[in-house]
């Protein structure tokens, strides 16, 4: 009960972290990664000791490819990104930074800017296509429930939820981003599919407790009011709701810290991500059916 | 309950001859059933190309590019690789025009620039014919696409023919066409005799004969202005295959065996640990239904890695991720039926009941839960790439399993074992958290 009787004030915290999280998105913005841009991104390690950043500038400056951005990844690797290289290039930067120190090259990748660009739109239509398919289906699945909040109601919740459960770890990236140097890439976009298909099922578990009570309520002429019913499924199954979330938690927080370093970031924005639908279910989801059903029973 | 133990000995069997398979197959250094690693595990490259089709008819470029993929194949035979992966795509109805791409594995090597150069002396053969367009004063030549190309080659030899350098043989080189591209020759040959039949490579015209008479037989003659090394050079490429159209690197990545061996190790570790804790959160929380959801999740594990080795399913970074994402997810479906189950149980219900009709209960909510995560898992394999492709197949593979799993499995341990009235111990087993019932 509590949860919907103040529920203005989890409106409040929520709305707060989400303001925190967009004022993120848009001062530190989201670095784009060489998979929407194009681009070249080489790993390189030393055998002995790695010399300053600044010299490793200094060396590949000899190639002309515009500005390349070296970072220290580990103690004794870098990355290096620059524009899309030729083999040529990519030969020529080798030899440079290979003239004093002996390294290996631990990976390289390479993108074209067109493969980039169509990727970026394939990546923007998937995000929207999952969005509107899974609130459709949440329309859908409650087609039954009609009173007092149109099977559709649900789905627009469902919406305005995974736009929320998208944004908070977004924010957290741009954070990230601004103090660690990672980018976005198309892991990041992954993260984010996945989450809008898994952070849901927190809201589909309390609806559905909803969903059950309004039909039980319906047969035995109980007349509980929307608000009181609303808040009954949301305690009936908090438990539920914060394990179902806990195990994944738990499973995200042992790739972050043991998992191999080319999944950290993704393991990472997915841990936020399962910890900001399992909030927004409990304190934002459920409680905004109120306000919504009494905009439609006037 | 006879009935539900039979089927739990017969899950714990299954569970236990599949465990076997995965074991013995992997340890089998000749078994054919080996987790296929992909190059970001294995180390490798990957390089992928762009067919230019601009002078391909749209009817045609299907074609082309399945004849693209067989000579590169035979190209990357020379490498002498292991398990080379030549693949075409045909992509992106959203930006409007099509692009074709040639996408190439090439596991173990890490060599990336060796890998593009000897890709890319491939040669690309074609056979254009000559028009002039007369604007004005000016003429221009132009040359249009005859369809006759390098995908017509069937082989090619080095003869030394009377140049026009006074007593030198100038070399030159022959080229046989296969019964298709004889036909074709042909009938072009025929059709414009008088008119100059300019002959194409890597995008240069590198010899122009006018055609004096039709010519049948399918045999061809280049004579440019060649040395003999190019000329032995060029044959020697024309016989591993000639291309259709040109194409261009668009994208390449190489990962070092030392990154992947490195991955590799790190996924395992995360993914005992995340199992385990999982396992133990599940334990120590429900209990006895708990222990029996661990024991579901080991088949569920077992189970997902028989089918990603059967199908099979190419491991990645991030297929391994999602992997062990799933087995958090897996238990979801089963936390819903025991939370329903305990409530049954707080109403005064018997346990054999209340397990039943938690069971029930928690159907509509998993359902949902799944179906949304089938969706997004869907959507995400058609964005495309390996890497994101990696995690949507074991993401929707795992969905699928953790579905079964959690419908089948669990319930079958639970009826096997609970009975049908409650005494004290039944009641502590059944509860869960640090409450009591």
């Amino acid at each position: 009960m509590n949860i919907v009787t103040h529920r203005t004030i989890y409106f409040w915290i929520t709305g707060l972290i989400l303001a925190g999280a967009l004022g993120a998105i848009f001062s530190f913005g989201l670095p784009l990664d060489i998979d929407f841009t194009g681009g070249s991104l080489m790993q390189v390690r030393y055998q002995d000791e790695r010399p300053a950043i600044t010299e490793i500038e200094q060396q590949i400056a000899v190639v002309p490819l515009g500005t390349a951005s070296v970072r220290a990844v580990g103690s004794d690797a870098v990355s290096i990104r620059t524009r899309t290289m030729t083999p040529e290039e990519h030969v020529a930067v080798l030899e440079v930074l290979s003239q004093n120190d002996p390294i290996t090259e631990l990976a390289y990748t390479s993108v074209g800017p067109t493969l980039g660009e169509q990727f970026a739109n394939k990546a923007l239509w998937a995000l929207f296509a999952v969005g509107l398919a899974i609130a459709l289906y949440i329309a859908f699945a409650f087609r039954k429930v009609s009173r007092p909040l149109p099977s559709w109601g649900y789905g627009l919740t469902v919406i305005a939820i995974l736009v929320h459960d998208l944004i908070i770890p977004a924010g957290f990236f741009a954070v990230f981003a601004r103090f660690n140097g990672v980018q976005v890439d198309a892991l990041f976009i992954t993260a984010l599919l996945a989450l809008l298909g898994y952070s849901v099922n927190d809201t589909i578990v309390i609806f559905d407790r909803i969903r059950e009570h309004l039909a039980t309520n319906e047969k035995s002429r109980n007349t509980e009011s929307f608000e009181q019913t609303v808040g009954k499924s949301i305690s009936e199954t908090m438990t539920r709701s914060i394990n179902t979330s806990l195990t994944v938690v738990l499973a995200l927080l042992a790739l972050v810290l043991f998992g191999a370093s080319a999944t950290r970031m993704f393991s990472l924005v997915m841990l936020i991500g399962v910890i900001a639908g399992t909030y927004s279910s409990i304190l934002l989801a459920a409680p905004l059916l109120i306000p919504l059903a009494r905009k439609f029973s006037k | 309950m006879t009935r539900f133990r039979v089927l739990a000995v017969v899950a714990l069997v299954v569970g236990g001859l599949l465990a076997y398979f995965v074991w013995s197959t992997e340890t089998d250094p000749t078994s054919s059933y080996r987790f296929k690693l992909g190059l970001d595990l294995a180390g490798g490259t990957e390089l992928v190309y762009k067919a230019d089709m601009s002078q391909t008819a749209p009817g045609d470029q299907a074609e082309a590019l399945s004849a693209l993929q067989g000579v590169i194949e035979r190209r990357v035979n020379l490498f002498g690789v292991a398990e080379p992966l030549v693949q075409t795509e045909q992509a992106s109805a959203l930006s409007g025009t099509t692009d074709n791409r040639l996408i190439v594995a090439l596991p173990g090597v890490t060599d990336i620039n060796a890998a593009v150069a000897a890709l890319g002396e491939t040669p690309t053969l074609e056979f254009r014919l000559a028009s002039t367009t007369t604007v004005g004063t000016t003429t221009q030549v132009g040359y249009v696409s005859t369809g006759l190309t390098g995908r017509y080659l069937a082989s090619a030899a080095l003869q030394f023919g009377s140049g026009a350098t006074a007593g030198l043989a100038a070399p030159q080189v022959l080229i046989n066409f296969n019964d298709e591209g004889a036909k074709l020759f042909e009938k072009i040959t025929s059709e414009n005799i008088g008119q100059t039949l300019a002959i194409f490579l890597d995008g240069q015209p590198i010899s122009t004969p006018v055609i004096q008479e039709a010519i049948p037989g399918g045999q061809a003659t280049i004579s440019g202005r060649f040395t003999a090394t190019e000329a032995r050079d060029l044959v020697r490429n024309l016989n591993f295959g000639a291309l259709p159209v040109p194409i261009s690197l668009e994208s390449s990545s190489a990962v070092g065996p030392t990154l992947g061996a490195a991955a590799i190790n790190a996924g395992v570790m995360a993914g005992i640990i995340g199992f385990a804790i999982v396992a133990l959160f599940m334990i120590a929380w429900y209990r006895l239904p708990g222990l029996v959801a661990a024991i579901a999740l080991v088949e569920y594990l077992v189970f997902m890695l028989a089918v990603i080795k059967v199908i099979p399913v190419t491991l990645t970074a991030s297929g391994i991720a999602g992997l062990i994402i799933s087995v958090g997810m897996a238990v979801d479906a089963n936390v819903l039926i025991f939370e329903r189950t305990k409530e049954e149980l707080r109403e005064g219900k018997e346990p054999r009941e209340a397990v039943h009709i938690g069971f029930g209960r928690a159907w509509t909510a998993i359902r949902d839960g799944h179906l949304t995560m089938l969706i997004s898992g869907g959507i995400l394999f058609w964005l495309g790439t390996s890497i994101v492709q990696g995690f949507a197949l074991v993401f929707v593979l795992g969905v699928l399993a953790s579905f079964i799993s959690a419908v089948s499995l669990s319930r079958i341990f639970l009826l096997a074992i609970v009975p049908e009235a409650r005494s004290g111990m039944w009641k502590f087993l059944l509860s869960s958290g640090i409450r009591k019932i």
